[in-house]
């Protein structure tokens, strides 16, 4: 492996990196509304949620980038291979994410609900005054993992077109046909990247996890 | 966009025939992957350094990197090494060793919930280390871990479903080659999804009764 491979490698890198950033962002986002829906006290809402959590989760990642780039993207609207990807990758971060903030809500000890009550706090600011400050830190370590997870999920991107790591990685060992090492450094790239998340979520984690009420 | 229902008696036979592949996968993968998981944590957990190390390394790797660089390492980068491989033989060989490493760790967190109490009482009775692992360990282990697992082996088979970059005929590439043949790509993916989603939706719902009932074990 000379150095221009590995870098030609490292091009991908920046598509990764956004992928995975805009997509984590888009579900963190997107996720607190459904948990909202979720949880809601409206029957209609609370199954619409369900269905959609489900659906989502139920379809592995590559057939919704398929759906969108080659299902949507031919017939009704064109979309570019990242913003498929994207759009898709978010989508499915949604869903979990709304998972993740699910069960971080449910583990808020009711006590916390019962005292915010006592004191006479109205449902809102319970919400963000009690619980969701807690819920958030409860729900740290799985979204960090989640993050990890997500990241290499962005490889099925690869799959559209996207030239990310996987596919500069597919170029290279077609145009090298030195498929063993070139997927080695592409398989030892992902596990670098998801270094530095897994060490920041282990020290927040450290720092976080004494604020919160057992 | 929906497709009619001409389409779809003439898709059907072929889309479930790609099912059928995925399920082989998926199958296989679980039946290798699992017990290969078990060896891994015994590995992890064991006291000898080297086996410890390698058990490391094989687990770290299934994990960190993305299954479809183990597919696409399997599949493309083993045949430079002058040993190749059918797509069906490496999409088994890479998702058994995606499913090794994730189980192995299942299963080497539900070993260490257990009381270390059962582990001196074994010794106690004078049950070796492997009696106490098949009589003692494992029974109890594997019934924490029994919920973590089934919801893996719904990751596996959405997982079986990268496949499609090795060319294997699963269910993806079946409804892409119907797209690509037609040019009715929206019907044809959303007829595979729809398979998927009527697999693993209720799987989903039977992990999340395991899941409820095994509390009860769990809990201690």
């Amino acid at each position: 492996m000379s150095t221009a491979d590995i870098f030609a490698i490292l091009r991908g890198l920046p598509w990764t990196v956004a992928l995975t950033l805009g997509a984590f962002l888009a579900g963190a986002i997107l996720g607190i509304p459904l948990v909202a829906a979720r949880q809601s006290r409206i029957l209609p809402l609370r199954l619409a949620a369900m269905v959609f959590i489900q659906i989502v989760r139920g379809i592995p990642p590559i057939l919704w980038l398929f759906i969108i780039f080659f299902g949507l993207g031919m017939s009704v609207f064109p979309i570019s291979p990242f913003n498929a990807a994207l759009a898709g990758l978010g989508l499915i971060a949604a869903a979990n994410m709304a998972e993740i903030y699910r069960g971080a809500l449910a583990s808020i000890h009711f006590g916390q609900w019962e005292a915010s009550s006592a004191l006479n706090l109205g449902r809102w600011s319970t919400l963000t005054d009690v619980v969701a400050p807690q819920a958030f830190r409860v729900a740290l370590p799985s979204a960090a993992s989640y993050l990890i997870g997500l990241m290499k999920e962005t490889a099925v991107a690869s799959t559209i077109g996207v030239s990310e790591l996987a596919f500069q990685g597919n170029q290279l060992s077609q145009l090298t046909f030195r498929g063993l090492e070139v997927f080695a450094l592409v398989g030892m790239f992902y596990i670098l990247l998801s270094l530095p998340v897994a060490w920041l979520s282990r020290v927040a984690d450290g720092y976080l996890q004494a604020k919160v009420a057992r | 966009m929906l497709p009619n229902y001409e389409e779809l008696s003439a898709w059907l036979p072929d889309l479930l025939s790609g099912l059928s592949i995925s399920l082989q996968v998926t199958a296989l993968s679980l039946l290798i992957g699992i017990p290969f998981g078990l060896l891994l944590a015994l590995g992890v957990l064991a006291k000898s350094r080297l086996t410890k190390a390698l058990a490391l390394f094989l687990v770290e790797v299934g994990r960190g990197a993305p299954a479809l660089v183990l597919l696409q390492f399997i599949y493309f980068g083993l045949p430079t090494s002058g040993l190749t491989l059918g797509s069906f033989t490496a999409a088994v060989i890479a998702l058994a060793w995606n499913t090794g490493a994730y189980t192995s760790e299942i299963i080497r967190a539900s070993l260490q919930s257990i009381p270390h109490g059962q582990r001196e009482a074994a010794v106690a009775i004078g049950l070796n280390r492997l009696d106490a692992l098949r009589y003692v360990l494992l029974p109890q282990g594997l019934r924490v871990a029994l919920p973590a697992l089934l919801a893996f082996s719904i990751l596996i088979f959405q997982g079986t479903s990268l496949c499609f970059t090795i060319a294997l005929p699963e269910l993806v590439s079946r409804a892409y080659e119907i797209g690509s043949n037609t040019f009715r790509y929206f019907p044809a993916l959303l007829a595979a999804g729809v398979l998927y989603a009527s697999i693993s939706i209720p799987a989903a719902l039977l992990v999340s009764h395991v899941e409820k009932r095994a509390g009860s074990y769990a809990q201690r």
